[in-house]
Protein backbone atom coordinates (compact mmCIF):
# COMPACT_ATOMS: atom_id res chain seq x y z
CA UNK A 1 0.00 0.00 0.00
CA UNK A 2 1.49 3.35 -0.92
CA UNK A 3 1.63 6.30 1.38
CA UNK A 4 -0.14 8.56 -1.05
CA UNK A 5 -3.11 6.29 -1.08
CA UNK A 6 -3.80 6.57 2.59
CA UNK A 7 -2.32 9.82 3.73
CA UNK A 8 -4.61 9.91 6.71
CA UNK A 9 -3.55 6.61 8.13
CA UNK A 10 -0.09 5.93 6.83
CA UNK A 11 2.55 4.98 9.29
CA UNK A 12 4.63 8.11 8.85
CA UNK A 13 1.89 10.13 10.45
CA UNK A 14 0.46 9.72 13.90
CA UNK A 15 -2.81 7.86 14.02
CA UNK A 16 -5.86 9.99 14.49
CA UNK A 17 -6.26 10.99 18.11
CA UNK A 18 -9.76 9.89 18.90
CA UNK A 19 -10.05 12.21 21.88
CA UNK A 20 -9.38 15.09 19.58
CA UNK A 21 -11.89 13.76 17.10
CA UNK A 22 -14.55 13.44 19.74
CA UNK A 23 -13.86 16.97 20.84
CA UNK A 24 -14.25 18.23 17.29
CA UNK A 25 -17.42 16.27 16.83
CA UNK A 26 -18.85 17.59 20.05
CA UNK A 27 -18.10 21.10 18.88
CA UNK A 28 -19.68 20.30 15.58
CA UNK A 29 -22.85 19.29 17.47
CA UNK A 30 -24.45 17.00 15.02
CA UNK A 31 -26.53 18.79 12.49
CA UNK A 32 -27.14 21.95 10.64
CA UNK A 33 -27.50 24.42 13.44
CA UNK A 34 -24.61 26.75 12.88
CA UNK A 35 -25.15 28.94 9.87
CA UNK A 36 -21.54 29.94 9.46
CA UNK A 37 -20.22 27.04 7.50
CA UNK A 38 -23.29 26.81 5.35
CA UNK A 39 -23.96 23.26 6.26
CA UNK A 40 -27.60 22.60 6.69
CA UNK A 41 -27.94 18.91 6.44
CA UNK A 42 -27.03 15.89 8.37
CA UNK A 43 -25.02 12.72 8.54
CA UNK A 44 -21.82 14.65 8.82
CA UNK A 45 -22.32 17.00 5.95
CA UNK A 46 -19.83 19.28 7.59
CA UNK A 47 -17.03 20.55 5.46
CA UNK A 48 -13.43 21.26 6.35
CA UNK A 49 -14.36 24.38 8.31
CA UNK A 50 -15.61 22.58 11.35
CA UNK A 51 -14.20 19.10 11.13
CA UNK A 52 -10.74 17.87 11.94
CA UNK A 53 -8.92 17.71 8.60
CA UNK A 54 -7.86 14.10 9.11
CA UNK A 55 -11.47 13.08 9.70
CA UNK A 56 -12.66 15.05 6.72
CA UNK A 57 -10.03 13.28 4.63
CA UNK A 58 -11.43 9.97 5.74
CA UNK A 59 -15.07 10.70 5.20
CA UNK A 60 -15.27 13.17 2.35
CA UNK A 61 -15.44 10.63 -0.43
CA UNK A 62 -17.32 8.02 1.50
CA UNK A 63 -20.93 7.77 0.40
CA UNK A 64 -21.97 6.12 3.64
CA UNK A 65 -20.33 8.52 6.06
CA UNK A 66 -20.89 11.80 4.35
CA UNK A 67 -24.42 12.71 3.41
CA UNK A 68 -23.09 15.10 0.86
CA UNK A 69 -20.65 12.65 -0.67
CA UNK A 70 -23.33 10.10 -1.27
CA UNK A 71 -24.65 12.23 -4.08
CA UNK A 72 -21.32 12.04 -5.88
CA UNK A 73 -19.37 8.97 -4.94
CA UNK A 74 -20.17 5.35 -5.36
CA UNK A 75 -19.51 2.31 -3.28
CA UNK A 76 -19.51 -1.34 -4.04
CA UNK A 77 -19.83 -4.42 -1.95
CA UNK A 78 -18.32 -7.76 -2.82
CA UNK A 79 -20.02 -10.87 -1.55
CA UNK A 80 -17.07 -12.93 -0.37
CA UNK A 81 -18.30 -13.71 3.13
CA UNK A 82 -21.20 -16.14 3.14
CA UNK A 83 -20.93 -17.65 6.63
CA UNK A 84 -22.47 -16.06 9.69
CA UNK A 85 -21.96 -16.67 13.40
CA UNK A 86 -25.21 -15.39 14.84
CA UNK A 87 -28.89 -15.48 13.93
CA UNK A 88 -31.08 -12.38 13.82
CA UNK A 89 -34.85 -12.43 13.88
CA UNK A 90 -34.97 -10.07 10.91
CA UNK A 91 -32.84 -12.27 8.73
CA UNK A 92 -33.69 -15.41 6.84
CA UNK A 93 -30.67 -16.85 5.13
CA UNK A 94 -32.73 -18.53 2.43
CA UNK A 95 -33.85 -15.21 1.01
CA UNK A 96 -32.41 -11.78 0.48
CA UNK A 97 -32.58 -9.92 3.73
CA UNK A 98 -34.38 -6.62 3.51
CA UNK A 99 -32.53 -5.21 6.49
CA UNK A 100 -29.12 -3.62 6.72
CA UNK A 101 -26.38 -4.70 4.39
CA UNK A 102 -26.44 -8.36 5.10
CA UNK A 103 -28.72 -10.07 2.67
CA UNK A 104 -29.06 -13.78 3.17
CA UNK A 105 -28.49 -14.80 -0.38
CA UNK A 106 -26.69 -13.00 -3.11
CA UNK A 107 -26.79 -13.89 -6.72
CA UNK A 108 -23.17 -14.87 -6.75
CA UNK A 109 -20.59 -15.87 -4.20
CA UNK A 110 -17.13 -14.59 -5.16
CA UNK A 111 -13.68 -15.85 -4.37
CA UNK A 112 -11.20 -13.17 -3.22
CA UNK A 113 -9.55 -13.30 -6.67
CA UNK A 114 -12.85 -12.79 -8.47
CA UNK A 115 -13.75 -10.04 -6.06
CA UNK A 116 -10.56 -8.14 -6.69
CA UNK A 117 -11.03 -8.43 -10.45
CA UNK A 118 -14.58 -7.18 -10.06
CA UNK A 119 -13.43 -4.17 -8.05
CA UNK A 120 -10.93 -3.26 -10.75
CA UNK A 121 -13.53 -3.66 -13.47
CA UNK A 122 -16.01 -1.47 -11.65
CA UNK A 123 -13.44 1.14 -10.66
CA UNK A 124 -12.36 1.48 -14.27
CA UNK A 125 -15.93 1.83 -15.50
CA UNK A 126 -17.26 4.03 -12.71
CA UNK A 127 -14.57 6.56 -11.76
CA UNK A 128 -16.55 7.79 -8.76
CA UNK A 129 -16.25 4.35 -7.12
CA UNK A 130 -14.16 5.17 -4.06
CA UNK A 131 -15.28 2.69 -1.46
CA UNK A 132 -15.17 -1.06 -1.33
CA UNK A 133 -17.09 -2.76 1.41
CA UNK A 134 -17.37 -6.32 2.58
CA UNK A 135 -20.66 -6.76 4.31
CA UNK A 136 -21.73 -10.28 3.77
CA UNK A 137 -23.89 -11.98 2.81
CA UNK A 138 -22.92 -13.45 6.19
CA UNK A 139 -20.50 -11.78 8.55
CA UNK A 140 -17.10 -10.74 7.13
CA UNK A 141 -15.35 -11.70 10.38
CA UNK A 142 -16.93 -15.13 10.38
CA UNK A 143 -15.04 -15.56 7.08
CA UNK A 144 -11.77 -13.88 8.06
CA UNK A 145 -9.50 -15.59 5.52
CA UNK A 146 -11.69 -14.64 2.57
CA UNK A 147 -12.29 -11.14 3.85
CA UNK A 148 -8.67 -10.24 4.53
CA UNK A 149 -7.38 -11.95 1.40
CA UNK A 150 -9.78 -9.77 -0.59
CA UNK A 151 -8.54 -6.65 1.16
CA UNK A 152 -4.95 -7.66 0.55
CA UNK A 153 -5.46 -8.23 -3.17
CA UNK A 154 -7.33 -4.97 -3.65
CA UNK A 155 -4.92 -2.85 -1.68
CA UNK A 156 -2.16 -4.16 -3.93
CA UNK A 157 -3.78 -3.26 -7.22
CA UNK A 158 -5.96 -0.27 -6.31
CA UNK A 159 -4.46 1.42 -3.28
CA UNK A 160 -6.62 4.52 -3.63
CA UNK A 161 -9.80 2.65 -2.86
CA UNK A 162 -11.02 2.92 0.69
CA UNK A 163 -11.83 -0.33 2.42
CA UNK A 164 -14.64 -0.86 4.84
CA UNK A 165 -16.41 -3.72 6.46
CA UNK A 166 -19.63 -4.27 8.26
CA UNK A 167 -19.94 -6.77 11.08
CA UNK A 168 -22.24 -7.96 13.83
CA UNK A 169 -19.30 -7.51 16.18
CA UNK A 170 -19.16 -10.95 17.75
CA UNK A 171 -15.72 -11.74 16.35
CA UNK A 172 -14.55 -8.13 16.12
CA UNK A 173 -12.16 -8.02 19.11
CA UNK A 174 -10.20 -10.93 17.63
CA UNK A 175 -9.64 -9.14 14.33
CA UNK A 176 -9.11 -5.49 15.20
CA UNK A 177 -5.37 -5.70 14.67
CA UNK A 178 -5.78 -7.36 11.31
CA UNK A 179 -8.30 -4.65 10.37
CA UNK A 180 -5.74 -2.02 11.31
CA UNK A 181 -3.05 -3.83 9.32
CA UNK A 182 -5.01 -3.56 6.07
CA UNK A 183 -5.77 0.09 6.79
CA UNK A 184 -9.46 -0.59 6.81
CA UNK A 185 -10.50 2.80 8.04
CA UNK A 186 -14.24 2.38 8.30
CA UNK A 187 -15.95 -0.34 10.26
CA UNK A 188 -19.69 -0.63 10.74
CA UNK A 189 -21.03 -2.58 13.70
CA UNK A 190 -24.69 -3.45 13.88
CA UNK A 191 -25.71 -2.84 17.50
CA UNK A 192 -29.39 -3.24 18.21
CA UNK A 193 -29.19 -3.35 21.99
CA UNK A 194 -26.89 -3.06 25.00
CA UNK A 195 -29.24 -4.92 27.33
CA UNK A 196 -29.40 -8.72 26.96
CA UNK A 197 -33.00 -8.68 28.23
CA UNK A 198 -33.87 -6.85 25.04
CA UNK A 199 -31.31 -8.66 22.95
CA UNK A 200 -32.87 -12.05 23.56
CA UNK A 201 -35.92 -10.90 21.60
CA UNK A 202 -33.76 -9.96 18.62
CA UNK A 203 -31.18 -12.74 18.53
CA UNK A 204 -32.30 -16.35 18.90
CA UNK A 205 -28.73 -17.63 19.09
CA UNK A 206 -25.03 -16.89 18.71
CA UNK A 207 -22.25 -19.34 17.98
CA UNK A 208 -19.62 -18.88 20.66
CA UNK A 209 -16.66 -21.05 21.61
CA UNK A 210 -17.95 -24.01 19.63
CA UNK A 211 -21.41 -23.88 21.15
CA UNK A 212 -24.74 -22.44 20.18
CA UNK A 213 -25.83 -20.10 22.98
CA UNK A 214 -29.41 -18.95 23.25
CA UNK A 215 -31.54 -16.32 24.97
CA UNK A 216 -30.08 -13.97 27.57
CA UNK A 217 -26.72 -15.69 27.61
CA UNK A 218 -26.32 -15.28 23.85
CA UNK A 219 -27.26 -11.62 23.86
CA UNK A 220 -24.95 -10.92 26.80
CA UNK A 221 -21.89 -12.28 25.01
CA UNK A 222 -22.86 -10.41 21.85
CA UNK A 223 -23.24 -7.01 23.50
CA UNK A 224 -20.01 -7.43 25.49
CA UNK A 225 -18.08 -8.31 22.35
CA UNK A 226 -19.64 -5.50 20.32
CA UNK A 227 -18.79 -2.80 22.85
CA UNK A 228 -15.30 -4.19 23.42
CA UNK A 229 -14.73 -4.24 19.67
CA UNK A 230 -15.93 -0.66 19.36
CA UNK A 231 -13.56 0.48 22.12
CA UNK A 232 -10.66 -1.30 20.45
CA UNK A 233 -11.39 0.38 17.12
CA UNK A 234 -11.57 3.77 18.78
CA UNK A 235 -8.23 3.19 20.51
CA UNK A 236 -6.64 2.50 17.15
CA UNK A 237 -8.16 5.48 15.39
CA UNK A 238 -10.34 3.39 13.08
CA UNK A 239 -13.62 5.13 12.37
CA UNK A 240 -16.60 3.17 13.62
CA UNK A 241 -20.16 3.61 12.49
CA UNK A 242 -23.01 1.97 14.34
CA UNK A 243 -26.07 0.63 12.56
CA UNK A 244 -29.20 -0.07 14.58
CA UNK A 245 -32.40 -1.59 13.31
CA UNK A 246 -35.41 0.10 14.91
CA UNK A 247 -37.92 -2.54 15.98
CA UNK A 248 -41.05 -0.93 17.45
CA UNK A 249 -42.01 -2.37 20.83
CA UNK A 250 -38.68 -4.18 21.20
CA UNK A 251 -35.78 -1.76 21.02
CA UNK A 252 -37.25 1.56 19.84
CA UNK A 253 -36.99 3.41 23.16
CA UNK A 254 -33.85 1.50 24.11
CA UNK A 255 -31.98 2.83 21.07
CA UNK A 256 -31.58 6.15 22.89
CA UNK A 257 -29.49 4.23 25.46
CA UNK A 258 -27.61 2.49 22.69
CA UNK A 259 -26.89 5.88 21.17
CA UNK A 260 -25.36 7.11 24.44
CA UNK A 261 -23.34 3.93 24.92
CA UNK A 262 -21.80 3.96 21.46
CA UNK A 263 -21.18 7.67 21.50
CA UNK A 264 -19.28 7.44 24.78
CA UNK A 265 -17.11 4.74 23.23
CA UNK A 266 -16.14 6.90 20.30
CA UNK A 267 -18.53 5.86 17.52
CA UNK A 268 -18.39 8.39 14.75
CA UNK A 269 -21.86 7.98 13.30
CA UNK A 270 -25.05 6.29 14.39
CA UNK A 271 -27.37 5.09 11.70
CA UNK A 272 -30.85 4.09 12.82
CA UNK A 273 -32.64 2.09 10.17
CA UNK A 274 -36.25 0.98 10.06
CA UNK A 275 -37.04 -2.70 10.42
CA UNK A 276 -38.32 -3.96 7.13
CA UNK A 277 -40.57 -6.87 7.69
CA UNK A 278 -43.15 -8.72 5.64
CA UNK A 279 -44.39 -12.30 5.90
CA UNK A 280 -42.98 -13.19 2.48
CA UNK A 281 -39.45 -12.50 3.73
CA UNK A 282 -39.85 -15.61 5.89
CA UNK A 283 -38.07 -14.06 8.85
CA UNK A 284 -39.16 -14.56 12.46
CA UNK A 285 -40.29 -10.94 12.60
CA UNK A 286 -41.97 -11.19 9.23
CA UNK A 287 -43.90 -14.27 10.25
CA UNK A 288 -44.91 -13.12 13.73
CA UNK A 289 -46.31 -9.86 12.41
CA UNK A 290 -43.68 -7.58 13.96
CA UNK A 291 -44.19 -4.24 12.23
CA UNK A 292 -41.58 -1.72 11.19
CA UNK A 293 -41.69 1.93 12.27
CA UNK A 294 -43.57 4.63 10.37
CA UNK A 295 -41.62 7.46 8.81
CA UNK A 296 -42.64 9.76 11.64
CA UNK A 297 -41.58 7.32 14.37
CA UNK A 298 -38.22 6.83 12.70
CA UNK A 299 -37.60 10.51 12.30
CA UNK A 300 -38.62 11.25 15.90
CA UNK A 301 -36.10 8.71 17.18
CA UNK A 302 -33.38 9.97 14.85
CA UNK A 303 -34.06 13.52 15.99
CA UNK A 304 -33.92 12.47 19.64
CA UNK A 305 -30.56 10.78 19.18
CA UNK A 306 -29.17 13.53 17.02
CA UNK A 307 -28.66 16.05 19.84
CA UNK A 308 -24.92 15.73 19.93
CA UNK A 309 -23.95 13.14 17.45
CA UNK A 310 -23.86 12.68 13.73
CA UNK A 311 -26.82 10.69 12.55
CA UNK A 312 -26.86 9.08 9.21
CA UNK A 313 -30.15 9.24 7.42
CA UNK A 314 -29.21 8.30 3.91
CA UNK A 315 -28.36 4.64 4.39
CA UNK A 316 -29.94 2.63 1.63
CA UNK A 317 -29.66 -0.72 3.34
CA UNK A 318 -28.01 -2.04 0.27
CA UNK A 319 -27.34 -5.63 -0.62
CA UNK A 320 -24.03 -7.32 0.00
CA UNK A 321 -23.25 -7.17 -3.70
CA UNK A 322 -24.52 -3.68 -4.43
CA UNK A 323 -22.64 -1.57 -6.94
CA UNK A 324 -23.05 2.10 -7.65
CA UNK A 325 -24.19 5.33 -6.07
CA UNK A 326 -26.29 4.81 -2.99
CA UNK A 327 -29.80 4.01 -4.05
CA UNK A 328 -28.62 2.63 -7.34
CA UNK A 329 -27.56 -0.89 -8.08
CA UNK A 330 -25.57 -1.64 -11.19
CA UNK A 331 -24.50 -5.08 -10.05
CA UNK A 332 -26.17 -6.74 -13.04
CA UNK A 333 -23.56 -5.10 -15.29
CA UNK A 334 -20.79 -6.81 -13.38
CA UNK A 335 -21.59 -10.48 -13.11
CA UNK A 336 -18.67 -12.85 -12.75
CA UNK A 337 -18.94 -14.00 -16.36
CA UNK A 338 -18.83 -10.46 -17.67
CA UNK A 339 -15.94 -9.49 -15.41
CA UNK A 340 -13.79 -12.44 -16.23
CA UNK A 341 -14.24 -11.57 -19.91
CA UNK A 342 -13.35 -7.91 -19.37
CA UNK A 343 -9.95 -6.55 -20.19
CA UNK A 344 -9.37 -4.23 -17.28
CA UNK A 345 -6.92 -1.42 -17.15
CA UNK A 346 -6.75 0.48 -13.91
CA UNK A 347 -6.71 4.16 -14.77
CA UNK A 348 -5.56 5.85 -11.59
CA UNK A 349 -4.99 9.20 -13.32
CA UNK A 350 -8.43 9.28 -14.93
CA UNK A 351 -10.05 8.49 -11.64
CA UNK A 352 -8.19 11.28 -9.94
CA UNK A 353 -9.21 13.81 -12.59
CA UNK A 354 -12.82 12.77 -12.32
CA UNK A 355 -12.76 13.09 -8.57
CA UNK A 356 -11.28 16.56 -8.80
CA UNK A 357 -14.12 17.62 -11.07
CA UNK A 358 -16.56 16.29 -8.51
CA UNK A 359 -14.90 18.36 -5.81
CA UNK A 360 -15.54 21.60 -7.70
CA UNK A 361 -19.10 20.54 -8.39
CA UNK A 362 -19.63 19.96 -4.69
CA UNK A 363 -18.13 23.30 -3.85
CA UNK A 364 -20.56 25.01 -6.22
CA UNK A 365 -23.45 23.24 -4.57
CA UNK A 366 -22.42 24.31 -1.09
CA UNK A 367 -22.10 27.91 -2.25
CA UNK A 368 -25.48 27.82 -3.93
CA UNK A 369 -27.10 26.60 -0.75
CA UNK A 370 -25.32 29.25 1.28
CA UNK A 371 -26.65 32.00 -0.95
CA UNK A 372 -30.23 31.15 -0.06
CA UNK A 373 -29.90 31.11 3.70
CA UNK A 374 -30.64 34.83 4.02
CA UNK A 375 -34.23 35.77 4.57
CA UNK A 376 -35.17 32.50 6.23
CA UNK A 377 -35.90 34.17 9.57
CA UNK A 378 -39.47 34.58 8.39
CA UNK A 379 -39.96 30.86 8.80
CA UNK A 380 -40.22 31.18 12.57
CA UNK A 381 -41.16 27.74 13.83
CA UNK A 382 -42.54 26.59 10.51
CA UNK A 383 -40.93 23.32 9.44
CA UNK A 384 -41.98 21.16 6.56
CA UNK A 385 -40.81 18.28 4.42
CA UNK A 386 -40.41 18.16 0.67
CA UNK A 387 -39.66 15.21 -1.59
CA UNK A 388 -37.13 15.39 -4.42
CA UNK A 389 -36.71 13.19 -7.48
CA UNK A 390 -33.00 12.96 -8.22
CA UNK A 391 -30.53 10.70 -9.93
CA UNK A 392 -27.65 12.13 -7.93
CA UNK A 393 -25.13 15.00 -8.02
CA UNK A 394 -27.39 17.01 -5.70
CA UNK A 395 -29.55 18.13 -8.62
CA UNK A 396 -33.28 17.84 -9.35
CA UNK A 397 -32.87 15.65 -12.39
CA UNK A 398 -35.40 12.84 -12.35
CA UNK A 399 -38.87 12.52 -13.88
CA UNK A 400 -41.66 12.00 -11.39
CA UNK A 401 -42.73 8.86 -13.21
CA UNK A 402 -39.24 7.35 -13.38
CA UNK A 403 -38.26 7.92 -9.79
CA UNK A 404 -37.53 4.76 -7.84
CA UNK A 405 -37.08 6.76 -4.69
CA UNK A 406 -37.53 10.26 -3.37
CA UNK A 407 -35.11 12.12 -1.16
CA UNK A 408 -36.73 13.93 1.71
CA UNK A 409 -35.53 17.34 2.90
CA UNK A 410 -36.71 19.22 5.94
CA UNK A 411 -37.06 22.97 5.36
CA UNK A 412 -36.99 25.30 8.34
CA UNK A 413 -35.57 28.62 9.46
CA UNK A 414 -32.21 26.87 9.64
CA UNK A 415 -32.11 25.84 6.02
CA UNK A 416 -32.61 22.65 4.08
CA UNK A 417 -31.65 19.40 5.74
CA UNK A 418 -31.59 15.96 4.19
CA UNK A 419 -33.57 13.66 6.46
CA UNK A 420 -34.09 10.47 4.52
CA UNK A 421 -35.30 8.78 1.41
CA UNK A 422 -38.38 6.82 0.44
CA UNK A 423 -38.37 3.91 -1.90
CA UNK A 424 -41.25 3.68 -4.32
CA UNK A 425 -40.15 0.96 -6.69
CA UNK A 426 -41.89 -2.33 -7.15
CA UNK A 427 -39.89 -4.35 -4.69
CA UNK A 428 -40.96 -2.16 -1.85
CA UNK A 429 -44.62 -2.62 -2.55
CA UNK A 430 -44.47 -6.08 -1.04
CA UNK A 431 -47.15 -6.33 1.59
CA UNK A 432 -48.99 -3.25 0.48
CA UNK A 433 -51.54 -4.90 -1.75
CA UNK A 434 -52.77 -3.84 -5.12
CA UNK A 435 -52.30 -0.12 -5.09
CA UNK A 436 -51.36 1.50 -8.34
CA UNK A 437 -48.01 3.17 -8.73
CA UNK A 438 -49.25 6.68 -8.06
CA UNK A 439 -50.97 5.71 -4.82
CA UNK A 440 -47.73 4.08 -3.78
CA UNK A 441 -45.85 7.31 -4.28
CA UNK A 442 -48.47 9.39 -2.51
CA UNK A 443 -48.45 7.08 0.51
CA UNK A 444 -44.68 7.17 0.60
CA UNK A 445 -44.40 10.98 0.54
CA UNK A 446 -47.69 11.78 2.25
CA UNK A 447 -45.87 13.76 4.93
CA UNK A 448 -44.44 16.19 2.35
CA UNK A 449 -45.81 19.56 1.28
CA UNK A 450 -44.25 19.47 -2.17
CA UNK A 451 -42.43 17.20 -4.55
CA UNK A 452 -39.63 18.54 -6.75
CA UNK A 453 -39.18 16.86 -10.12
CA UNK A 454 -37.54 17.59 -13.45
CA UNK A 455 -40.75 16.72 -15.28
CA UNK A 456 -44.22 15.44 -14.51
CA UNK A 457 -47.31 14.52 -16.52
CA UNK A 458 -50.70 16.19 -16.26
CA UNK A 459 -52.57 13.36 -14.56
CA UNK A 460 -50.23 12.67 -11.68
CA UNK A 461 -49.95 16.42 -11.24
CA UNK A 462 -53.69 16.73 -10.64
CA UNK A 463 -53.77 13.76 -8.29
CA UNK A 464 -50.87 15.10 -6.26
CA UNK A 465 -52.55 18.47 -5.89
CA UNK A 466 -55.69 16.72 -4.76
CA UNK A 467 -53.65 14.83 -2.16
CA UNK A 468 -52.32 18.17 -0.94
CA UNK A 469 -48.79 17.75 -2.30
CA UNK A 470 -47.61 20.50 -4.60
CA UNK A 471 -45.78 19.24 -7.71
CA UNK A 472 -42.86 21.59 -8.46
CA UNK A 473 -41.11 21.30 -11.82
CA UNK A 474 -39.74 24.78 -12.43
CA UNK A 475 -36.37 23.97 -10.83
CA UNK A 476 -35.47 21.16 -13.21
CA UNK A 477 -31.69 20.54 -13.32
CA UNK A 478 -30.97 23.00 -10.55
CA UNK A 479 -29.39 22.35 -7.13
CA UNK A 480 -31.76 20.64 -4.71
CA UNK A 481 -31.17 22.61 -1.55
CA UNK A 482 -30.96 25.99 -3.20
CA UNK A 483 -34.19 25.39 -5.15
CA UNK A 484 -35.99 24.04 -2.12
CA UNK A 485 -35.08 27.15 -0.13
CA UNK A 486 -36.20 29.50 -2.90
CA UNK A 487 -39.50 27.63 -3.03
CA UNK A 488 -39.76 27.68 0.77
CA UNK A 489 -39.31 31.43 0.97
CA UNK A 490 -41.94 31.84 -1.71
CA UNK A 491 -44.23 29.54 0.26
CA UNK A 492 -43.68 31.54 3.45
CA UNK A 493 -44.44 34.76 1.60
CA UNK A 494 -47.71 33.34 0.33
CA UNK A 495 -48.65 32.22 3.83
CA UNK A 496 -47.83 35.69 5.12
CA UNK A 497 -49.94 37.30 2.40
CA UNK A 498 -52.82 35.04 3.36
CA UNK A 499 -52.86 33.36 -0.08
CA UNK A 500 -52.43 29.93 1.47
CA UNK A 501 -52.77 28.48 4.93
CA UNK A 502 -49.96 26.40 6.37
CA UNK A 503 -51.23 23.05 7.62
CA UNK A 504 -49.30 20.10 8.99
CA UNK A 505 -49.17 16.94 6.89
CA UNK A 506 -49.82 13.39 8.12
CA UNK A 507 -47.48 10.44 8.43
CA UNK A 508 -46.05 8.34 5.61
CA UNK A 509 -45.37 4.65 5.12
CA UNK A 510 -41.74 3.63 4.99
CA UNK A 511 -40.73 1.97 1.80
CA UNK A 512 -37.08 1.97 2.29
CA UNK A 513 -35.47 -1.30 1.51
CA UNK A 514 -32.69 -3.29 0.07
CA UNK A 515 -32.28 -2.45 -3.55
CA UNK A 516 -32.63 -5.53 -5.67
CA UNK A 517 -30.88 -5.62 -8.97
CA UNK A 518 -33.89 -7.39 -10.42
CA UNK A 519 -35.98 -4.38 -9.54
CA UNK A 520 -33.92 -2.04 -11.65
CA UNK B 1 -22.23 -42.89 12.25
CA UNK B 2 -22.75 -39.62 10.64
CA UNK B 3 -24.63 -36.44 10.05
CA UNK B 4 -25.99 -35.50 6.64
CA UNK B 5 -27.12 -32.24 5.06
CA UNK B 6 -30.64 -31.92 3.70
CA UNK B 7 -29.73 -30.48 0.33
CA UNK B 8 -33.04 -28.74 -0.32
CA UNK B 9 -32.57 -26.68 2.88
CA UNK B 10 -28.91 -25.79 2.55
CA UNK B 11 -28.25 -22.13 1.69
CA UNK B 12 -24.65 -22.81 0.67
CA UNK B 13 -23.45 -20.43 3.32
CA UNK B 14 -20.22 -22.44 3.80
CA UNK B 15 -20.28 -21.92 7.56
CA UNK B 16 -20.20 -25.59 8.50
CA UNK B 17 -17.32 -26.44 6.18
CA UNK B 18 -14.68 -24.50 8.08
CA UNK B 19 -15.84 -25.68 11.50
CA UNK B 20 -15.81 -29.42 10.94
CA UNK B 21 -12.91 -30.88 12.95
CA UNK B 22 -12.65 -33.80 10.54
CA UNK B 23 -12.84 -31.91 7.25
CA UNK B 24 -15.83 -34.07 6.44
CA UNK B 25 -17.80 -31.30 4.73
CA UNK B 26 -17.30 -30.10 1.18
CA UNK B 27 -19.16 -28.42 -1.63
CA UNK B 28 -20.60 -30.64 -4.31
CA UNK B 29 -23.02 -29.81 -7.10
CA UNK B 30 -24.36 -26.60 -5.66
CA UNK B 31 -24.83 -27.79 -2.10
CA UNK B 32 -22.75 -28.95 0.81
CA UNK B 33 -22.32 -32.60 1.69
CA UNK B 34 -20.90 -34.56 4.61
CA UNK B 35 -18.63 -37.52 3.97
CA UNK B 36 -20.10 -40.16 6.29
CA UNK B 37 -16.76 -41.94 6.52
CA UNK B 38 -15.10 -38.88 8.00
CA UNK B 39 -17.87 -37.54 10.24
CA UNK B 40 -17.47 -38.50 13.90
CA UNK B 41 -20.50 -36.51 15.09
CA UNK B 42 -17.82 -34.27 16.56
CA UNK B 43 -17.32 -36.80 19.34
CA UNK B 44 -13.91 -36.37 20.90
CA UNK B 45 -13.68 -32.81 19.59
CA UNK B 46 -16.66 -30.81 20.81
CA UNK B 47 -19.72 -31.25 22.97
CA UNK B 48 -22.03 -30.29 20.13
CA UNK B 49 -21.88 -31.24 16.47
CA UNK B 50 -20.47 -28.05 14.95
CA UNK B 51 -22.38 -28.20 11.70
CA UNK B 52 -25.68 -28.36 13.58
CA UNK B 53 -24.68 -25.52 15.89
CA UNK B 54 -23.72 -23.08 13.14
CA UNK B 55 -26.24 -23.94 10.44
CA UNK B 56 -28.63 -21.01 9.91
CA UNK B 57 -31.45 -23.27 8.81
CA UNK B 58 -32.84 -25.55 11.51
CA UNK B 59 -33.10 -29.29 10.73
CA UNK B 60 -30.64 -29.07 7.86
CA UNK B 61 -27.71 -30.92 9.41
CA UNK B 62 -29.36 -34.06 10.74
CA UNK B 63 -28.42 -37.57 11.84
CA UNK B 64 -28.23 -39.92 8.89
CA UNK B 65 -30.04 -43.00 10.14
CA UNK B 66 -28.59 -45.06 7.32
CA UNK B 67 -25.47 -45.30 9.44
CA UNK B 68 -25.10 -46.61 12.99
CA UNK B 69 -24.22 -43.98 15.63
CA UNK B 70 -20.53 -43.23 15.89
CA UNK B 71 -18.58 -45.04 18.58
CA UNK B 72 -15.54 -43.21 19.83
S1 LIG C 1 -25.60 -0.63 3.54
FE1 LIG C 1 -25.72 1.43 4.32
S2 LIG C 1 -23.70 1.73 5.14
FE2 LIG C 1 -23.51 0.04 3.74
S3 LIG C 1 -22.98 0.92 1.80
FE3 LIG C 1 -25.16 0.74 1.86
S4 LIG C 1 -25.77 2.74 2.54
FE4 LIG C 1 -23.65 2.54 3.09
S1 LIG D 1 -21.04 -33.54 13.09
FE1 LIG D 1 -19.03 -32.69 13.41
S2 LIG D 1 -17.71 -34.16 12.38
FE2 LIG D 1 -19.74 -34.53 11.60
S3 LIG D 1 -19.88 -33.26 9.78
FE3 LIG D 1 -20.73 -32.09 11.46
S4 LIG D 1 -19.00 -30.87 12.12
FE4 LIG D 1 -18.14 -32.54 10.91
S1 LIG E 1 -24.19 -24.38 7.52
FE1 LIG E 1 -26.12 -25.28 6.81
S2 LIG E 1 -26.79 -23.90 5.20
FE2 LIG E 1 -24.66 -23.43 5.56
S3 LIG E 1 -23.56 -24.66 4.05
FE3 LIG E 1 -23.66 -25.85 5.93
S4 LIG E 1 -25.50 -27.09 5.71
FE4 LIG E 1 -25.62 -25.50 4.19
Amino acid sequence: MTEAAFPEGSSSQPAVDIGDVMQKLAEHKGCGTEGGSGKASCGSSAGPADMAPEIWEKVKNHPCYSEEAHHHYARMHVAVAPACNIQCNYCNRKYDCANESRPGVVSERLTPEQASKKVLAVASTIPQMTVLGIAGPGDPLANPQKTFETFRLISEVAPDIKLCLSTNGLALPDWVDEIAKYKVDHVTITINMIDPEIGQHIYPWVFWENKRLQGYEAAKILTERQLLGLEMLTERGILAKINSVMIPGINDKHLVEVNKAVKSRGAFLHNIMPLISAPEHGTVFGLNGQRGPTAQELKALQDECEGDMNMMRHCRQCRADAVGLLGEDRSAEFTTDKIMAMDVEYDAEGRKAYQQAVESERQAKVEAKQSELDGLEKAGDTKLLVAVATKGHGIINEHFGHAKEFQIYELSGKGAKFVGHRRVDLYCQGGYGEEDALDTVITAINDCHAVFVSKIGGCPKADLIEAGIEPVDQYAHEFIEQSALVWFKDYLAKVEAGEIVHVDRGDAAIRQGALLSQAS
Amino acid sequence: MAYKIVASQCTNCTACEALCPNMAISEAKGTFVIDPDKCTECIGHFDDPQCVAICPVDNTCVIDSAYPRYQA
